[in-house]
């Protein structure tokens, strides 16, 4: 128990819950865009944190040490490389909804948008 | 109490409502509705039975005509205020939900094991092994590149394709089909004049500079991907570097010079050399590892250029991949096609 | 450890249409049709052979994928649940696919046929990989290229409709895929493992000492919500009607008989392999589940009732469907978890029948889905009526077909757990089959009645053609087959599940 000793974890968690708010709630596609790519971003620095160990080097071997002692974890700084790209391959299509949808209904909300739709249904 | 409320308007909270609502205050619409009306009793003076009577009737004909003005106020309550209110409430319940959730999250995030301590369950004998013989058994100075292209290629495999499937998607939503538009061209020369209004003009500064600047950092991006397993880099961001540089040739000079060498067909071509090669030679070195035959990929000198067995080839694959696909991505999104 | 050559036959039900996808968008669409097929049919008869062959074996193994041993590289893992289902899912697959190819050429757009056929192919590859992996990360990567996958095939018949239910799913699921994204993230941090057998010994571990009861537990419900949402339980289902109602049958049939299967394997796969139904059921996130399925039978059905657009009434009814998939999960047992597994299969084969027969329905009734104008369409369509009748018998529990075996299934399960819960699901199931018969009956009724007057539809000639048959007869098959054979599928489940832990 210790609020005191994961402040970076703490503050990923803060982001996390602010980017999932932004996601779940905003109307505005944009801004739902950018609630994910927060949440996304938040797990990658909540991952980097957790690969951190105290007064030890990014895990690049040098001069040929190859103790565990002188690295740092390389398991999450490879799992945010390909967390990474997934979030930008989803943010790309995202945008690509965002742009087609914009260009039909000449608006970023969704509800209005859901509207408009409801209405060329009758 | 104007002043009051004004406070009150400015204050933090009815401005977060008025965030969540997109501009509107939605305590105004759901709250301020019909609090000042009052009923008003018509008074009942003395008289004759018969007066009394007729303004009985009267009244219970008033009655009668408020309460049916009073449904058809529900009704159209309940459809316009009623709703926003139903609204208002759900988006009350979901910041709450979401308060609750960040709530827990921290409360987790505090009985985590502590950070950058060197006893986590994280650090165990999985990168222990990553760390002290990974240079050895795959042959990469740069641990993670190891990691993610040879100890754990799959998921790496996978990412690729996750990027590939984006491109697909992009261009299923954002090509100009040339069926839809059919043999008449207007409206993709439309499209194309539409998109020369935004794109600079001969713009001598752009231009000048980016002649400079272009092969340099095309450069640096060959120079990340071909050193990925030597020192930090690889080749995600290798290609991304790469499909910057494009990205800015294309700004500077238009879409006329970078046709010439990179069309639809191009992105396509590389495309499927690149994931092929890489889902060939991955295919390869799963199934002789899984029963366990000597392959001919050797991990060669740590250090060199041209070690690391198939990391470096693996690493201009997905670099080619990456740098096509941005600029696949600029392009459909800027002109809707390549 | 050596392997015998068929032990590699996952291997090659995962990497070979991963690597046909990249081909498949260069080829014209003709020629991008006729692989997909070509690749689906391999897939389905080598998962076919690789059941009958598991079945021999009688054992589970893993396969390394790469030259490192269990904690450092990364595997699959077979066993017979693992291949009965990669042979149903690659099936179902086949059968859509060649129901809804003549649709397919209507709705989507001539140059951009290739790219439907791309992410047919992914979504198989991904499909197959989440059934054999034994890595969690690796579920996750392929997790995010079925929600690609399944998007695109929202948005591939591209109207105003399909974007907007394409935004709404692809919202939904971030939502879920973050959730699921930071769940094993955590529990990445708790146990210093990714593989799938070892996360489960450190768990043990953890859970035995008492260590870090708080964080485990939110990684139980940050993964269960995450699939959850993603696999459309109840109340967060609102995305589905529009997601599954307006694109072509064909996306239809595979996102809600398919891709909500998945996350459920995966979240079974989980709840068996990583976590361990002990630990589950000190989190009590199974009560959570329970609750969640109980009232979305019952809400799912109502909200079908009320449907007069037939896709948008089989899309509810799916809702309720996912309820009776998790309420088997919920009850916490074996029985349940079998009964669930079951309903997997049922299910996913009929609401592919339903979505392929709705859709030739509509087609012989002026392409309106309203049941106003669907009156008397059995007639018009004879095959597509009797496999339509056939797949709404077998929702409602008419006896020798799939969904009677389930609903005994989940019966029997319920006997066996305590008091309080067996009167719950008894109850319920009750109602449920009853709200069923309402909608689904009341449907049949209206195939087979007088059109109504002035109703005048097009005569269409040999627009349907042997595909569609073909493929509804299959799966007409296929439902009356889980009725009468079931126990051989039972068995293989049973057999699969006590492999699987």
């Amino acid at each position: 128990m210790g609020f005191f000793h994961n402040y970076e974890e703490m503050a990923a968690m803060i982001l996390f819950g602010i980017g999932f708010t932004t996601l779940l709630l905003h109307k505005n596609m944009i801004k739902k865009i950018i609630g994910f790519s927060m949440m996304d971003s938040a797990i990658y620095l909540f991952l980097a944190a957790k690969g951190y160990i105290e007064g030890r080097t990014a895990p690049i071997v040098v001069d040929g040490v190859q103790s565990m002692e002188a690295y740092i974890n390389p398991i999450p700084a490879g799992l945010v490389l390909t967390g990474i790209v997934v979030s930008v391959s989803v943010t790309a299509l995202m945008l690509a909804l965002t742009v087609r949808l914009y260009r039909r209904y000449h608006t970023l909300d969704i509800d209005e948008i859901t509207a408009q739709v409801r209405k060329e249904e009758q | 109490m104007a002043k009051t409320r004004n406070d009150y308007e400015n204050s933090w909270w009815p401005r977060f409502v008025r965030w969540l609502k997109n501009g509107s205050s939605a305590l105004d619409d759901a709250m301020y509705g019909d609090l000042e009306e009052e009923a008003v009793l018509p008074d009942a003076p003395a008289g004759d039975a018969e007066k009394r009577e007729a303004q009985w009737d009267e009244r219970r004909r008033l009655l009668l005509r408020d309460e049916q003005d009073m449904y058809s106020q529900v009704h159209a309550w309940s459809r316009s205020k009623g709703a926003k209110l139903a609204q208002w409430f759900y988006r009350v319940t979901a910041v709450v939900i979401c308060l609750g959730i960040i709530w827990m999250l921290l409360q987790t995030a505090a009985y985590l094991p502590p950070f950058g301590n060197p006893d986590n369950p994280a650090n165990n004998e999985v990168s222990r092994r990553y760390i002290e013989q990974g240079m050895q058994e795959t042959g990469a100075v740069n641990i993670v590149a190891g990691m993610i292209l040879d100890y754990r290629a799959f998921d790496t495999l996978g990412e690729s394709n996750v990027l590939f499937i984006a491109a697909c998607s992009v261009l299923i939503l954002l090509r100009i089909s040339s069926e839809k538009h059919g043999g008449d061209a207007v409206a993709q020369l439309e499209a194309e004049a539409d998109d020369r209004m935004y794109e600079p003009k001969n713009d001598l500064i752009l231009q000048r500079i980016a002649s400079f600047l272009v092969p340099l950092i095309l450069l640096f991006g060959v120079y990340i991907i071909m050193n990925g397993h030597i020192s930090p880099g690889g080749g995600f961001s290798g290609g991304a570097v790469m499909g910057a540089g494009l990205i800015l040739y294309l700004n500077a000079f238009g879409f006329r010079k970078t046709e010439r060498f990179f069309t639809f067909k191009t992105f396509k071509v590389v495309s499927l050399c690149a994931l092929s090669f890489y889902a060939v030679s991955k295919a390869y070195s799963f199934f002789t590892g899984a029963n366990h035959l000597s392959s001919f990929i050797s991990p060669g000198t740590p250090g060199r250029l041209f070690s690391a067995g198939l990391i470096p080839y693996l690493n201009i694959a997905v670099g080619l991949v990456v740098c096509c696909t941005m600029y696949a991505f600029y392009t459909l999104f800027r002109k809707g096609d390549m | 450890m050596h392997m015998e050559l068929w032990q590699s036959i996952p291997f090659a039900c995962i990497l070979l249409p991963l690597g046909s996808a990249a081909l498949t968008s260069v080829l014209k669409s003709g020629f991008a049709r006729r692989w997909t097929f070509l690749v689906l049919t391999m897939v389905t008869a080598v998962s076919a052979v690789f059941t009958v062959l598991m079945a021999r074996y009688g054992a589970s193994y893993t396969y390394m994928m790469g030259h490192y041993p269990a904690p450092w590289g990364n595997e699959i893992r077979a066993g017979l649940l693992e291949a009965v289902t990669a042979t149903f899912f690659s099936l179902v697959m086949l059968l859509s696919l060649m129901g809804g190819v003549k649709k397919i050429d209507d709705h989507i757009l001539h140059d951009k046929q290739s790219l439907y056929y791309v992410m047919l192919l992914l979504l198989t590859a991904a499909l197959m990989a989440q059934v054999y992996t034994n890595d969690i990360f690796t579920a996750y990567v392929f997790l995010e290229i079925m929600t690609i996958a399944a998007c695109s095939l929202i948005m591939a018949r591209t109207k105003g409709r399909t974007l907007v239910a394409a935004t709404r799913y692809m919202v939904m699921n971030l939502v879920g895929s973050g959730l699921f994204l930071l769940g094993i993230i955590l529990l990445y941090d708790l146990t210093g493992h990714l593989l799938m057998s070892n996360i489960r010994q450190a768990v043990s571990a953890l859970a035995e000492s008492g260590q870090y009861q708080m964080p485990l537990t939110v990684v139980v419900a940050l993964i269960t919500i995450g699939l959850g949402i993603k696999s459309a339980l109840f109340p967060f289902h609102t995305w589905v009607p529009d997601a599954y109602g307006y694109t072509t049958p064909t996306s239809s049939a595979i996102l809600s008989a398919l891709v909500s299967k998945g996350y459920i394997f995966l979240l079974i796969k989980i709840m068996y392999r990583v976590i361990g139904l002990d630990v589950i059921a000190t989190t009590g996130i199974d009560n959570v589940l329970f609750v969640f399925a109980l009232v979305g039978m019952v809400m799912g059905s109502v909200s079908a009732i009320r449907q007069s657009d037939i896709r948008r009434m089989i899309a509810f009814s799916s809702v309720a469907q996912i309820g009776y998939i998790y309420m088997g999960i919920g009850l916490g047992t074996d029985a349940g978890m079998m009964a669930a597994v079951f309903h997997i299969f049922s299910h996913a084969v009929c609401k592919a029948m339903l979505f392929l027969a709705a859709g030739g329905l509509a087609d012989a009734s002026g392409n309106s889905k309203q049941f106003r104008a669907l009156r008397g369409s059995g007639f018009r369509s004879p095959i597509a009526g009797v496999a339509f009748t056939i797949g709404a018998l077998s929702m409602v529990g008419f006896p020798f077909l799939g969904g009677f075996t389930s609903k005994l299934n989940f019966a029997m399960a319920a006997m066996q757990a305590d008091s309080g819960r067996m009167m719950l699901v008894l109850i319920t199931l009750a109602i449920s089959t009853w709200l069923n018969t309402i909608y689904f009956l009341k449907t049949v009724i209206t195939l087979y009645r007088k059109p109504v007057e002035g109703m005048e539809y097009p005569v269409e000639k040999g627009r349907r053609g042997f595909c569609f048959n073909a493929s509804l007869v299959c799966f007409s098959l296929a439902t009356i087959a889980l009725g009468l054979f079931s126990q051989y599928l039972i068995e293989a489940i049973t057999t699969g599940l006590t492999m699987f832990g």
